[in-house]
């Protein structure tokens, strides 16, 4: 049985295989029914490359706000509001409407047409035409998928924002960035040796990260438009967990040269460096309060890793997580309100969100070996790093927990995301 | 994305007909993947026989590796605790075991007594966790040995500490023994 199982199997991903486009794939593997329905309606089109409306359709099922209509209940199919019968979709019990044409295609120039309908109101909620190229039209659906959710929920799309993470096969630790969906994936750096802890300047044109190609632990920071690099911390031990402040001048970090691991800052434009602590315990993962003010890190100088908080500028250092037998890696919600972390308990490792105000942790997956959280820039996912049946992936979140997608890498594991800023 | 979904429910049709567990189904996706892009990776369909591990384990977790051999047949001889060059750490700690204070004691002895020989202990951390956590806990791994080295005289000059945290395990496997091989700091000499 096992063996027929898998050649049942092999014979589906070959099957599949080939329809494969991006290197990250994107699965929902949680949905919500409680979502608000929308009907993106399939553009007119006369082949343009890329399916503008199942892009933005898909960004809207991802965020956990949407229910969906499936294709195959819709009764007609308009590309302009004229054309609209609003009955029809009241009848199917829809609240929002898209429909719109990509129209041109000579010399690779489109022209992408959207409307967001209310359909109670039988009314129109937004209308844009955008101009766009075969390059580019990705890019434009998840700009329409923004401005669609921002109107409808109040909130800034994250759709078209980009993620980096860490893909290691046997041969090689890469580097790379790609759109949130996982599409346009790009190397930025590859080495035989591990490389860790991407870490996005506040306005991306940076990316701050550990390497170990020189069989000693650097930190680098790179220019993502040119591949240009500056190596800014190589001390004896651990160079470790950068992280830029809001204002885009300093580097949180970890070294270990006096001993421990201790948190530092370091003038990226001076290269001045401070010590924030001094304890004899492991102080580590860095991370800066929205505001600039505070530095959140991981410590074990009660017994156990630990969420600390101490002042930006050094002192006044303070115990921020009370439950749980492990809480490290935070990372804050950019409103500073919330911090997401690595939530242990007897070796399971899950992803919690914890009110600041409150010190109440929201436990949002279901382990074991959950880690990496990163916000995304507008607050109502998180990504982070999981592993099942030996492969480690990516996985999004939303805040309620009722919406999970997983981004698999075809060729290896993918860790360490960050959701750009 | 609507072909994955058809491809998502037609293997949990099958799995729900084979009666098998979601992880042994993963598995049963990863040799899959692995065939249909091409790669014959060996070390990778062993990752999946839970029997390869548990029958690597009795001679592995000793510490034996052999990689400092060329220093001379004390260092293969089984019988000799430099034969031994992989020290093992209980679960997020950095404390050295007894069973293992010979084994440094042992390494600390033949640096002092070869003052031009030279040592690299890398420190080690199991995947479970934050792996910037894990590099700490690997680097206090690597002091934890340094420290009782030193306090034998070995020099600083001797010795070069790196941690690798969970980035480089020793086998890949998401199982407790597994973990308690890669929860470890490695001594090599350098030639």
């Amino acid at each position: 049985m096992n063996f027929l199982k898998k050649i049942l199997i092999l014979g589906l991903m070959l099957a599949f295989a080939p329809l494969s486009q991006a290197e990250l794939t994107i699965d929902i593997t949680e949905s919500s029914d409680s979502g608000t329905p929308v009907a993106v309606v399939p553009f007119a089109t006369s082949g343009a490359p890329v399916d503008v409306s199942s892009v933005i359709n898909a960004d809207l099922a991802r965020s956990g706000y949407f229910k969906m209509l499936a294709e195959q209940y819709m009764r007609s199919r308009p590309s302009s509001a004229s054309a609209v019968q609003f009955p029809e979709w009241q009848a199917l019990n829809q609240n929002y409407l898209v429909v719109g044409q990509v129209g041109g295609g000579t010399g690779g120039q489109y022209s992408v047409q959207f409307q967001l309908l209310d359909v109670l109101k039988s009314s129109q909620l937004l209308g844009y035409q955008m101009n766009s190229s075969a390059a580019d039209l990705r890019r434009t659906a998840h700009q329409i998928a923004d401005m669609i959710f921002e109107k409808l929920t109040g909130k800034k799309g994250a759709f078209s924002g980009r993620i980096a993470y860490v893909t290691n096969n046997k041969q090689q630790s890469q580097l790379q960035v790609a759109d949130a969906d996982g599409f346009n994936p790009q190397t930025i750096a590859s080495s035989q040796e591990p490389l860790m802890s991407p870490s996005w300047s506040p306005d991306k044109s940076k990316m701050a990260y550990v390497s170990f190609e020189r069989k000693t632990a650097a930190i680098y920071v790179q220019i993502l438009a040119t591949g240009q690099r500056k190596r800014v911390a190589e001390f004896p031990g651990i160079n470790g967990a950068p992280a830029w402040s809001p204002d885009g001048n300093k580097l949180a970090l970890t070294l270990s040269k006096d001993g421990s691991p201790d948190i530092y800052t370091l003038n990226l434009g001076s290269g001045s460096l401070t010590k924030l602590t001094k304890s004899y315990s492991i102080d580590t993962e860095p991370v800066w309060s929205p505001d600039g003010n505070n530095i959140v890190f991981t410590s074990d100088r009660g017994g156990k890793p630990q969420l600390y908080m101490v002042s930006s500028n050094g002192g006044g250092e303070k115990r921020i997580t009370f439950s749980g037998d492990y809480n490290a890696r935070a990372s804050f919600s950019p409103d500073g309100k919330s911090i997401a972390m690595v939530h242990g308990n007897g070796g399971d490792y899950r992803i919690g969100v914890m009110d600041v105000g409150s010190k109440s942790i929201n436990v949002l997956t279901t382990g074991p070996a959950d880690e990496s959280p990163s916000f995304a820039p507008n607050g109502t996912m998180v990504l982070y790093a999981t592993k099942k049946g030996g492969t480690a992936y990516l996985s999004a979140v939303s805040l309620d927990g009722k919406m999970q997608q997983k981004l698999a890498f075809s060729n290896g594991g993918v860790r360490e995301p960050a959701w750009a800023p | 994305m609507k072909l994955n979904k058809i491809l998502w429910i037609l293997l949990a049709a099958v799995f729900a007909l084979s009666g098998c567990s979601e992880d042994e189904a993963t598995d049963g996706l990863n040799a899959g993947q692995n065939a249909a892009s091409g790669i014959n990776d060996a070390s990778t369909s062993g990752l999946n026989g839970a029997s390869t591990l548990s029958g690597m384990a009795g001679a592995g977790y000793t510490g034996v590796t052999g990689n400092n051999s060329f220093l001379g047949p004390e260092f293969t001889d089984p019988n000799n605790p430099l034969s031994r060059s992989t020290i093992y750490f209980m679960l997020d700690s950095s404390e050295v075991q007894p069973d293992f204070i010979q084994v440094i004691n042992a390494h600390a002895k033949y640096l002092v007594a070869h003052p031009n020989q030279k040592l690299t202990l890398e420190g080690h951390a199991d995947e479970r966790g934050s792996p910037e956590y894990n590099i700490a806990l690997g680097d206090q791994r690597a002091k934890a040995v340094a420290g009782m080295m030193k306090a034998q005289g070995v020099t600083d000059g001797q010795l070069t500490l790196i941690s690798y945290g969970e980035e480089k395990p020793a086998v890949f496997g998401s199982d407790e023994g597994s973990y308690e091989r890669n929860r470890r700091a490695e001594l090599s000499y350098q030639r």
